[in-house]
Formats: C-alpha cells, structure tokens, sequence
C-alpha cells in the first residue's frame, strides 16, 4: 500500500483469483499483514505492541462472548451468576480468569505501546492520524473497563461505579441531573447495571472498528521506527511476512507466557479482595481504590484539595480527563521534528521524568491517605502537566538534536556513521557528514 | 495557538496543584492527624504453610476433612457456606455413601413447601442441594448475633486481604486486651483509653477495627475429636478449618495448578520454535539485504524496469 515497491498481491491458487477478481479481501490482507506491506527493517521489540494489543482484543472479545452467555445482569444475581461460572461451568473458571486479568494484559501492553510512541516520537507528523486515533482507543477501553469492573457486582463494582459516576455530579448545574440520567437512578442499581452490560458488551466492537481505521491510517505512512529516519529505498525495509510475522510469532509466545503465569498462579494478585463480597449499599469499604491501571488517574483527581475560584472536585475532575486529552494535543505541543528520542538528549532525560512521574502517581493513586501521600500526589500530578504542558513545548524548542542516520538501512546495515535531515527538513540527496557524535 | 493555550491550562493545574500542596501541608503541621489505635496495633496475617499454597500446590484431602469436621461441629451453627453442595464433597475424597449419610443428618434442614398444605415447612437435605443456612434471613441472623452478621464462609479467604493466612491468625488471635502490649512495647489501653473493647465484642488484633462480634469460636483443645485421630489443639483446628476454606472458596485450584504447568510447558515449546524460526529467517536479514521476497534480485531488477519504462530514475 505505502511504497511504490511494495509487492502486488499476485494469487497462487486459481481458487485465490477467482476470489480476489469478486471480492479483492485477499490482495487487502496481503497489503496489509503480508508479504505486501514493507516495514523498516531495523524495528525492535517495542514494535511487537501493537500485534500483542490486537491479541489482546481478540482474548477479551472472545472470553467475553461466552462469559456473556453464563452471565445475568441482574442486581440480585449478577454475583451468584459470576460464581457459577466459576464453580459449575465447565472450564468457566479459565474463562473468568483470562477475561478478569486479560483486562490486565491489554493495559500493559497498551502502555507500554504508548510509552514506545512517547519516546519516538509516533505522534509527530505524518501519523498524528494513527497516534489520535490511538488515544480514541485508550478512552474506550477506558471506558470498557469500568462498566466490565461494575458487571460481577461485587463491593468494589458498585463503590467503584458510585465513585466515578459522581465525577459528573462535580458539574454545576446540570452534574447532578446528568449523572442521575446516566445511573437510570440515584445510586448505582439494575438500571445501571443493565446498560452497563449493555454498552460492555458494544464498546469492544466499536474498538475493533477503530482499530481497522488506525491501521489503514499507519498503512499509508508505513510503521515508523526506532531512528525515526523516513523510509528512502527498498533497501531500508522488510517485508511485514514473513519477517515480521515471525518476530510477532516469538512476541506473542513471550507474552502469552508471562499471560499465563497471571491466569494460573497469581489470578487474585491483580484484583481486590473487596470484590469477592457481594455488593451491599449500606457498608462502605474502608478503603476505595480502582483497578490498578487506573492509578495514576485516580492520584490526579485526588490531589485537588483546595477550592480555588471552582470546587476542589472538580478540578480534579478536569484535570484527570485533562490528563488523557492532553495526549490528543501532543503533535502541536512538541514542535521538535526530531521523531526519536534517541537524538533528543534533553528530551529523552524528561522522557524517564515522566515514566519515573507516573509510577509514583501509580502509587500515590493506590495508597492510603496520609499526609505524606497526599503531598506527593500533588508534586507528581504538577510535574505531570508540567512535563506535557510546559516542558515539552520549551524543551523541542531549544533542544539540539544530535546528528541522525542518514537512512535505515545505513543505520541497520553499516552502523550509525552518517547524519541525515528528519522528516520535514530533508534535502535531496544525501549529504556527506561527520561521523556521528554520540555512540 | 495549542502551545500559548496549553501553557496557561498547564499553569492553571500546577498553580491550584501548588496551593493545595500548601494549604494542606500547613495544615497537617498545624493539626498533625492523631495516630489511630487501629494503625499502630492491627497486625498482618501470621506467616503459616497451606499446602494449597504455591503454584504446585495441591489440597491436603485429610487437613481439608478436618477442616470440614470443624465447620461442620462449629462454624455452621453461625455461617452458612451457600456456594457449596454436599455432592462437592466427594472432590475430598468422601464415597457416595458418606455424602449421602453427611447430607442426611445435617443439622439444619432444608426450607421447602409443604407439598399438602402449601405451608413454608423444612425438610432434611439432599447431596444436590446447597449447604443450607443457620438462619432464615439476615435479620434472624443479626437478631442471635449482638446485631453482627456472620458472613457467609464460601468466599472468606478470597475476600479478605491474607486469604487463609488471615483466617487462622483470626481463630488463633483473640487476645485479653488488659495489658496487650504491641511488637513496639506500647500497651494499648495506657495509649489509647477510649478503645476499650465494648462490651459484646471480643479484642482481635488480626480484625481490621480490633473489636470483632464474633465470640472465639475455637476455645479448648480437644473440642473437636478428629475422626482420623489428629491430636486437636485450637491451632490444629485452626489451620484445619482454614485449609476446608480455601477449599470452599476454590474448588478448582488443583484444576488451575494442573492446566497452568501443562499450559506453560506448551508455550514454552512454541515459543522456543518461534524463537528459532524467527532467528533463521531474520538470519541474514540485519547484515545484508535479504534476497528473498520483494528483496530479490530478480524482482528488484524487474521493478527497476517498470520505473525507468515511467520514467522515474533510480
Ligand atoms: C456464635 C456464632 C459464630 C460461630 C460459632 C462462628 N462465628 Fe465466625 N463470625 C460470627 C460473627 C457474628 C461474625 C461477624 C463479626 C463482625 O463483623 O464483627 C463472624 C465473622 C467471621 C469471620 C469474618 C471476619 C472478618 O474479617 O470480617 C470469619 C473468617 C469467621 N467468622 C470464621 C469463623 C470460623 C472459621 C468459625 C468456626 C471455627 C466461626 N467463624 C464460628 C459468629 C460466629
């Protein structure tokens, strides 16, 4: 699709060509995932993500179509009905488990997918497209996984759902009615539990739709990689199979093993115990936390303490949908046309500011509430919009970059001896450069 | 336009961030919050050996009968165990026989309908059913407990932090709270007057708010006489019972022990081929162009024709 030498689909089989003469679904997977898609030779295992996230859906959405058919969403049974599955459906205790942390699994790699394209710089031009549509997919299964928490109806389920549909309620004026329109009530209860069902069930798809759309979006640009060097010839790429097909091969094994461990051994470690008593209105638990991918968010809403012209709530209600939107803006927020971090040496040192940042958010976002925390919840959310609000725009403007490959297959082929421009500022032909400085 | 605008959001957040950083830190210095009795006396789960524990690990079908043994002389009076049927016990190595007579002379009957009359009426238990509960709502249930509820036990050691670890530090952990002293030597009543047990509710340093409704249920040794001659002391009990709970709370474990070697070692294999697959075809792939696929030399040279045929150089 992407390069003028990526190979046509040429049909073996004479059953292929009647096929793809009616109706050409064959020549678009083979442009797609096959033998017609060139990719950079020179990726690393940080490109396996985007695959391993695909799996990752595919687990859900099959897992998640048999549990739906042992499942009621039924206040007064939703729980019982999850313990059947567990107890007296055949094999519906791997079911249960593989769905319960395939969530798990899925944000993983999508962090880790988001981290590589944080460091080299997948967002910048030409695949603002491919990153923003990313970032759709992020709030969705944001979204996805909430509503899938609230489903086995358990104590963290409902306080969980009692807690995020009150950030609505942080709206003047009409929060509270919102929120009351969205529950199907005042509190968290069949209605909710029904639509919730519902729209669980919807959202997956919607995501898998978004991701057809991010593909063919990557597919025009072609996968970026880790120089950030644009493709020139043939020579800087591979074709995605069988290469790639079996890096992803290898990839899919390592994670579905580390995948396992989780499912047979350490099924409880991910969640709360609270969710194994059945919802109950009237007891608050002592101590509310939501899954863990979610800490970092909840650190953020928490630290606003202080009215300050608006209600202390619902700062930290802007500022942790802030804290997700932001990545929308980020093409536009870091001017530097250097796609790699590995060039940016000012950038690449705030780069593990920020992972380093957002670990400790995990953990102010998980912790009980002292002083302490509190104190560092707050630094760590400041030094979150600090990075991407501030410290991002100035460092891109003032960074030296240093010099980059002149081309992949350079880089991959003979060692990084030549610079060349970055996307935007290439001249033709290539110009002959001092070795490069740093090594 | 997105940076200028940015810059005064990301301002924005920081400032607000910044004065409720020192709102709150001067009030914390002010008014330090009070250590709570909770904080410094509540203790973690003893560190005790369950042989379900680990990832090879299996039920002890003889502590897990003890441990039914106990339910079912003294925790069932209180606590019912709704997601587990008598026939389950077979998986505990009790016959088809034993089962039947277990569900038969149950304590509790089972409610039902009096076929004749219509009448809510109870009648003995079958191995298909439930084990049913001691009491016929919550509010019986609160009414003979000080008002406490004894939670249902099929899922106690999944809904609580220590699973089993936690059960048996409860059974073994009520203490006389007159001149209970922590690791830290502090005693409880001489730091905190006001915790003191009230009447009706037992000091337990293992419960969360160290005051639990449930009276110790495990007093003496001997209280039990084990079938299979296990000397029973209240930490034999104790452990036997928590054993039965893990047990009631997963009664596929070993299933999930099994399928997660066999599943492993099938990865593993598979990874290691796709590995080595992976490996041999990127062989030459990094070092050299490859002269497979579009790389060929062949292909290349044909492209190269069609390019010049457009008029497109190199
Ligand atoms: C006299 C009735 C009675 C008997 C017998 C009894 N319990 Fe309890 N149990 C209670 C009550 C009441 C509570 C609720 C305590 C509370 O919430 O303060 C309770 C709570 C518990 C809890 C939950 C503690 C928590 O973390 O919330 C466990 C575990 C427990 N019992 C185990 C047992 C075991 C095991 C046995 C048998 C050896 C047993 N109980 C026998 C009345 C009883």
């Amino acid at each position: 699709m992407s390069f003028a030498w990526a190979k046509p689909y040429e049909p073996t089989s004479p059953f292929m060509k009647w096929v793809d003469e009616r109706l050409p679904v064959p020549r678009l997977v083979y442009g797609a995932i096959g033998g017609g898609y060139p990719v950079p030779r020179n990726l690393n295992y940080f490109w396996n993500f985007g695959v391993l996230a695909g799996l990752a859906l595919m687990i859900q959405i099959i897992t998640g179509i048999v549990l739906a058919m042992h499942y009621y969403s039924y206040a007064g049974g939703a729980f019982d009905s999850v313990e059947r599955i567990m107890r007296d459906v055949p094999a519906g205790w791997v079911l249960r488990y593989v769905h319960q942390n395939g969530a798990s699994f899925f944000f993983a790699i999508i962090y880790i997918h988001i981290f590589r394209g944080l460091f080299y710089g997948s967002y910048k031009a030409p695949r603002e497209m491919v990153w923003m549509l990313g970032v759709t997919i992020y709030l969705l299964m944001m979204a996805t996984a909430f509503m899938g928490y609230v489903l086995p109806w358990g104590q963290m389920s409902y306080w969980g759902a009692q807690v995020i549909t009150g950030f609505f309620s942080a709206i003047p004026v009409v929060g509270e009615p919102l929120r009351i329109f969205l529950l199907g009530g005042y509190a968290p209860d069949q209605a909710a539990l029904t639509r919730f069902f519902s729209l669980h069930y919807l959202l997956p798809f919607i995501i898998a739709a978004v991701t057809i759309l991010k593909i063919w979006a990557l597919h025009i640009p072609g996968s970026s990689n880790p120089t950030g060097v644009d493709v020139k010839d043939e020579k800087d790429t591979l074709p995605f199979h069988p290469f790639y097909t079996a890096k992803d091969g290898f990839g899919i094994g390592v994670a579905l093993l580390i995948f396992s461990i989780f499912i047979f051994f350490l099924p409880y470690s991910l969640g709360h115990p609270d969710n194994y008593i059945e919802a109950n209105p009237l007891v608050t638990p002592a101590h509310i936390v939501p899954e863990w991918y979610f800490w970092p968010f909840y650190a953020i809403l928490r630290s606003f303490t202080v009215d300050f012209i608006l209600p202390a709530k619902l700062w930290g209600v802007l500022a942790m949908f802030s804290a997700v939107l932001v990545l929308f803006f980020l093409t536009w927020l870091d001017r530097s046309p250097v796609r790699s971090s590995s060039y940016r040496p000012v950038y690449k040192i705030f780069f593990w500011v920020l992972v380093a940042d957002i670990i400790v958010l995990g953990y102010v976002g998980q912790a009980h509430i002292t002083p302490l925390n509190v104190a560092l919840g707050q630094v760590a959310s400041a030094y979150y919009f600090l990075h991407f609000l501030i410290i991002l725009p100035l460092v891109s403007k003032f960074e030296r970059p240093l010099p980059l490959p002149n081309s992949i297959s350079e880089s991959v082929l003979h060692g990084e001896k030549q610079e060349s421009a970055p996307f935007g500022l290439a001249t033709t032909g290539s110009t002959t450069a001092a070795p490069a400085a740093a090594e | 336009m997105v940076r200028i605008i940015g810059f005064f959001i990301g301002l924005g957040f920081v400032g607000v961030l910044l004065l409720s950083l020192i709102v709150n830190g001067v009030d914390s210095i002010k008014n330090p919050p009070p250590a709570t009795a909770e904080e410094e006396f509540h203790l973690g789960a003893k560190d005790v050996r369950f042989a379900s524990d680990g990832a090879f690990g299996r039920f002890d079908r003889e502590q897990v009968q003890r441990g039914f043994q106990i339910y079912k002389e003294v925790c069932s009076a209180c606590h019912s165990l709704k997601y587990v049927s008598f026939y389950q016990l077979k998986d505990l190595g009790y016959n088809e026989a034993e089962v039947k007579a277990i569900a038969n002379q149950w304590a509790i009957e089972v409610p039902t309908v009096n076929p004749e009359t219509g009448e809510p009426s109870t009648r003995k238990a079958l191995i298909s059913d439930r084990f049913p509960s001691p009491y016929a709502n919550e509010t019986a249930a609160r009414a003979a407990n000080n008002n406490a509820l004894p939670p249902d036990l099929s899922l106690i050691t999944e809904s609580r932090e220590g699973g089993a670890h936690y059960v048996y530090s409860l059974l073994t952990g009520y203490r006389n709270q007159q001149g209970y002293r922590n690791a830290k030597g502090q005693e409880l009543l001489k730091e905190f007057p006001d915790v003191k047990t009230p009447a009706g509710l037992h000091f337990n340093p293992y419960f969360a708010n160290l005051n639990i409704a449930m009276p110790p249920p495990l007093t003496s040794d001997g209280q039990v006489t084990f079938a299979d001659g296990t000397k029973s002391t209240v930490d034999q009990m104790a452990k036997d019972v928590s054993a039965f709970l893990v047990w009631t709370a997963e009664p596929t474990l070993e299933n999930r022990h099994r399928a997660g070697w066999v599943t492993m070692l099938f990865l593993l294999t598979a990874t290691v081929l796709a590995y080595l697959a992976y490996r041999n075809l990127w062989a030459n792939a990094k070092r050299e162009v490859s002269v497979r696929g579009p790389l060929e030399p062949a292909f290349r040279e044909r492209m190269n024709e069609q390019k010049a045929e457009r008029g497109i150089a190199g």
